[in-house]
């Protein structure tokens, strides 16, 4: 089952390929926040299979994602949502066993493409993972690592773009004096807001998130999910969650998974209010999952 | 369910004093050895010892020739030696992780790393020495060279094995290409145990005296030309050791001594750089 969410000015466009469920036909899903209005697609994702070894554990997916938005992805263990995530960085292709067919456009660009350059690629699309992945250097060489990379500043314009990325992941006040010491000292919660500054030091385009509060306490995931109020504004962000309040809570556009298949897609608001699918509701009041 | 529980106790307790055994006769071993090196070795160590050369029986000397040559012929044979192993484990574990040729590698360096040492000194007798006509510093130092690659490279891949795959994927997904990843990611999150086992493989240099009987051979005198036969500690331990001159004895256990001591020098330096450069800017 397929659904195409069209932002309200994009006049409609038809796609052979998708099939149009019925469901379609009902008044267009209106936006939940005034973000969506300039609401542009950026990833478009149709007819994405992925396997491991043989095992399709993607079915099918045609989905697209908006700039400036988030899009939650929630669903039972196992339903494919982080191997949906892992896709859009290619990053699954660290292991020979996976691989993907379909085709995803961001920007109108196929990046499944296999002369996608993956390292420039990876560049545009942050990821943070799970567990937080702080590397075993200084809290400052951690931010500093991936703008490196790409960027040859000066000293002075790397120290503001450091600071910039910290205070953006709202950690700069409790890491300013201690720059120099090991990022591995911090706390799980700063470790992980460390690893999303260190995400969006190099300006992405998009932004990943798999399940990035799961291994939090309350109180930094409440920071963590503020950051992701205030990254909206400059990214499209993208998040995996199991948590049904995170999801309601923070993102506009909502995609609900169940074996490999999109069961569901809609604004976050029509999802938790009234889905259309009997699995949806089922899922999100809890009767299973 | 009385019972029950009373039988792991019985077995806890059991397995428990069995290792602790274990550690201990290990201990006190290890223990022995050293008083007995500390012992016999500290008279010998004098200004003598460190500034003179090999003596003839009955004569005033030291070690001088035989701690440079040892530490010419160990440098030499971890420069070479070491970034061999070290590239090789990196190719084992990041590059060719499961494959055939990794299954290959790993079983033939396994059966370098058992190899006895002085079948190497004869292949390096054979290889080099026969056909440069001589014995000489070169041909020692490359046989400590082959015996460190095996146990760098096993020391190698399993430290790197150990750094989580979350690591190399937050660094990939930063959009590092593969050789940053490794150098300036995975080396570093695997640096202190990687460092160990080069210290290990030196460790294991250091007092290799069989294969050095085939290829540096010994020198009673002075020697810095590294293409002619050098005195060298474990040898002239050995020769001394066995001797009837209780002068020469008493050289060998300093000699003994020494070697000991450098290698736990190297591994306390080693520990502290390691510290250090994980942590460092």
């Amino acid at each position: 089952m397929t659904y195409e969410i069209q932002p309200i000015e994009t006049p409609s466009r038809t796609r052979p390929h998708l099939i149009q469920m019925p469901a379609v036909d009902t008044p267009a899903p209106s936006p939940t926040a005034e973000a969506k209005d300039q609401a542009q697609p950026k990833v478009q994702i149709k007819d994405l299979r992925f396997y491991y070894k043989a095992y399709e554990a993607l079915k099918g997916i045609n989905l697209t994602l908006h700039d400036k938005c988030v899009t939650a992805f929630i669903g039972p263990s196992g339903c494919g949502k982080s191997t949906l995530l892992r896709v859009l960085n290619r990053i699954y292709e660290l292991y020979p066993d996976q691989r993907a067919t379909g085709e995803v456009l961001v920007d109108g660009q196929d990046i499944l493409d296999p002369r996608q350059d993956l390292n420039l690629l990876r560049a545009r699309i942050g990821m943070v993972f799970q567990k937080p992945t702080p590397f075993p250097m200084s809290i400052y060489d951690n931010v500093a690592f991936g703008v490196r990379l790409y960027e040859r500043l000066g000293a002075r314009h790397l120290d503001e773009r450091v600071e910039e990325a910290l205070r953006r992941a709202a950690l700069w006040d409790e890491v300013k004096d201690k720059l120099r010491e090991s990022g591995l000292s911090l706390s799980g919660g700063q470790q992980q807001r460390l690893c999303i500054a260190r995400a969006i030091a190099v300006k992405p385009e998009i932004l990943l998130l798999d399940e990035p509060a799961s291994a939090l306490d309350p109180i930094s995931t409440q920071r963590i999910e503020e950051l992701i109020a205030d990254l909206k504004s400059d990214y499209c962000i993208v998040i995996v969650t199991h948590n049904m309040q995170q999801a309601a809570r923070s993102s506009d556009y909502t995609a609900f998974m169940y074996l490999g298949q999109l069961v569901e897609f809609d604004t976050t608001e029509t999802i938790f209010t009234h889905p259309k699918e009997r699995q949806t509701e089922d899922y999100i009041t809890g009767r299973f999952g | 369910m009385i019972s029950i529980y009373t039988r792991r106790r019985a077995a806890n307790f059991t397995i428990m004093s069995l290792s602790l055994l274990a550690t201990a006769t290990g201990l006190i071993v290890l223990f022995l050895i050293l008083w007995s090196l500390l012992q016999h070795g500290l008279p010998a160590l004098s200004a003598d010892f460190f500034t003179k050369n090999t003596p003839a029986p009955g004569n005033v000397g030291g070690l001088l020739n035989a701690i440079y040559g040892s530490f010419m012929m160990t440098v030499v044979g971890t420069l070479v030696g070491a970034p061999i192993g070290i590239l090789t484990g990196t190719f084992l574990a990041e590059f060719a992780r499961g494959s055939r040729l990794a299954h290959a590698v790993r079983f033939i360096n396994d059966i370098l790393l058992s190899a006895p040492s002085i079948v190497i000194g004869l292949f390096v007798y054979e290889v080099m020495v026969v056909r440069m006509g001589h014995f000489s510093a070169w041909a020692g130092a490359a046989t400590l060279a082959i015996i460190l690659v095996p146990v760098v490279v096993r020391t190698t891949e399993n430290m790197l094995t150990l750094v989580p795959a979350s690591l190399r994927e937050a660094a990939v997904a930063l959009g590092a290409p593969q050789w940053k990843v490794i150098v300036m990611v995975v080396y570093r999150a695997a640096m202190q145990g990687m460092l160990t086992g080069v210290m290990l493989g030196v460790a294991r240099i250091a007092g290799e005296s069989a294969p050095l009987l085939f290829t540096a051979l010994n020198n009673q005198f002075w020697s810095s030309n590294m293409n002619a036969p050098m005195a060298n500690l474990p040898v002239v331990i050995f020769q001394f050791a066995l001797s009837p001159y209780a002068d020469w004895q008493l050289l060998a256990w300093g000699g003994a001594l020494l070697i000991t001591l450098a290698i736990l020098a190297l591994n306390i330096v080693a520990r502290m750089v390691a510290n250090w450069s994980t942590f460092g800017k």
